[in-house]
């Protein structure tokens, strides 16, 4: 009886509770805590050199354009490498929110690149919490240049290449992101018989915000002797810049390539000895469909 | 016992329901329409919650800035990332009070001309606002139905000259919340 008395006296003092600045919004209860996909981890869809964890929005089709001057240490003569230019252009599309498809195509040995991307598992807070996003990335490339032995039988696979990445994603906090790629690129021919046809690379890609609108990032994959192949790790530093639809990356890198075979394999400049190139990357997107928005 | 606690409990009931009458929502619908010269831009929100009582008139609202829905993806994370910095600021809320409630009857179904003023909290940023409106009594539901111009630089919410002609100046936001009667001190589970 007790009890009762108490549970009354509660529900009296509830409703005579005074009507102003009562705060009405406490009757809404407790909120369902909802599982949210932590987004937003980079500006875009790359590093510098190689693939972020983030993924288009369906429908939404990107046009990079992507620029590697010449090695600063060239001089005045090339004015520091701004007289001399490497391109590649590329067209990715988001066919939904976990699957992009991008072709490149880059002057730098005549190359065409094609990948496919795949979203496996999206980091995620509140009611179901995952600490880190899982991205895949498989894609192949084919030199265009003139064989250097027309007279023997070529085969056209002798030209591609093959890569395969896993990349490994936390948003720590608002301003900064780690992710790591192990990656492994197979070349189907190589120059000399001592060299191995595979190559494994471990990708660390970095973003740290320093305003809204502007982030410094860090890029690098470290690639380890292979065979009689001693190659040098890829090293970029810049930073994103963002102004609406577009994303302008402005970069230092000792890597010319612009798909990951190249920067993996055939990077040759070395950060001492100032062999290092201004680049940039544009990124412009699209929304061609709004379709499939969940 | 059970059969006194019971009773004790509908004359609890009883009493505040004397007291006031409360209306409530979880399904609000809140959206709001940016017209600049170079882009329209709208976004819709339908996870508004809302809690009206009648006794002092007070009206408040609770608006998740992540449930508003774009057109396009890119438009939503610029929103949540560069604008209103959902993150740090992840709601908005109005509390506010009927000005006019002497001229609502709320046992007669109609429309009523009202207008409501308080404070709304967006962005981290507290002011007082007021806003002209209509309540719809219809049975066991209130629904409340505003629109009103808001300024994004009253709220710090900074528009960079670069997408000055993007984003309209002021932002027209409309209000819908139909919200049920609800049983009294009750909180929804």
């Amino acid at each position: 009886m007790k009890k009762a008395v108490l549970v009354f006296i509660f529900f009296w003092f509830c409703s005579v509770s005074p009507a102003q600045d009562v705060d009405l919004l406490k009757l809404l209860g407790e909120e369902k805590p909802e599982t949210e996909q932590v987004r937003n981890a980079f500006k875009s869809t790359r590093v510098i050199m190689g693939h972020s964890t983030e993924m288009l929005a369906a429908g939404v089709l990107d046009f990079r354009i992507l620029h590697r001057f010449g090695k600063i240490n060239e001089g005045a003569y090339e004015m520091f490498g701004l007289d001399k230019a490497s391109i590649r252009l590329g067209l990715d599309y988001a066919i939904s929110n976990r699957f992009t498809v991008g072709v490149g195509r880059s002057t730098t040995k005549k190359e065409t690149d094609a990948f496919l991307k795949t979203r496996l598992l999206w980091q995620t807070k509140g009611a179901k919490h995952f600490p880190f996003a899982l991205t895949l990335v498989n894609g192949m490339t084919a030199d265009g240049l003139k064989w250097q032995n027309p007279e023997r039988t070529n085969y056209f696979s002798s030209r591609l290449a093959y890569y395969h990445q896993l990349i490994i994603a936390r948003k720590f906090s608002e301003s900064f992101t780690l992710q790591i790629a192990p990656t492994y690129v197979h070349r189907n021919l190589v120059q000399l018989s001592t060299q191995e046809n595979d190559i494994g690379g471990l990708g660390v890609g970095s973003r740290l915000k320093l305003t809204r609108r502007i982030a410094l990032m860090i890029d690098y994959f470290y690639v380890p002797k292979r065979g009689s192949d001693e190659f040098i790790s890829p090293l970029s530093v810049g930073f994103d810049i963002e102004t609406g639809g577009h994303v302008f990356q402005l970069h230092f890198t000792n890597a010319l390539g612009m798909n990951e075979r190249a920067f993996i394999a055939d990077t040759a400049g070395k950060w001492e000895k100032g062999d290092i190139h201004f680049g940039f990357n544009i990124s412009r997107v699209f929304t061609l469909s709004t379709r499939n928005r969940k | 016992m059970k059969n006194q606690l019971f009773v004790l409990f509908l004359l609890a009931a009883s009493v505040s329901a004397s007291a006031q009458t409360r209306y409530m929502t979880r399904e609000g619908k809140v959206s709001f329409y940016s017209d600049a010269l170079l882009e329209k831009i709208e976004a819709h929100n339908s996870k508004a919650a809302g809690v009206f009582e009648t006794a002092g008139g007070n009206f408040q609202t609770i608006v998740l800035m992540k449930a508003f829905m774009f057109e396009k993806d890119l438009m939503q994370q610029h929103f949540n990332e560069n604008y209103v910095e959902s993150d740090k600021f992840p709601k908005a809320t109005f509390k506010g009070m009927i000005d006019n409630l002497s001229e609502v009857d709320f046992g007669k179904d109609g429309e009523y001309a009202v207008s409501v003023s308080g404070k709304m909290e967006l962005h981290g940023i507290t002011r007082n606002v007021n806003a002209k409106g209509k309540l719809k009594v219809e049975g066991t539901t209130v629904t409340a139905v505003s629109e009103f111009l808001l300024n994004p630089e009253d709220y710090d919410i900074k528009i960079p000259k670069l997408v000055r002609d993007k984003i309209a100046k002021e932002v027209k936001v409309v209000v819908d919340m139909k919200m049920n009667k609800i049983a009294e001190d009750k909180t929804e589970k």
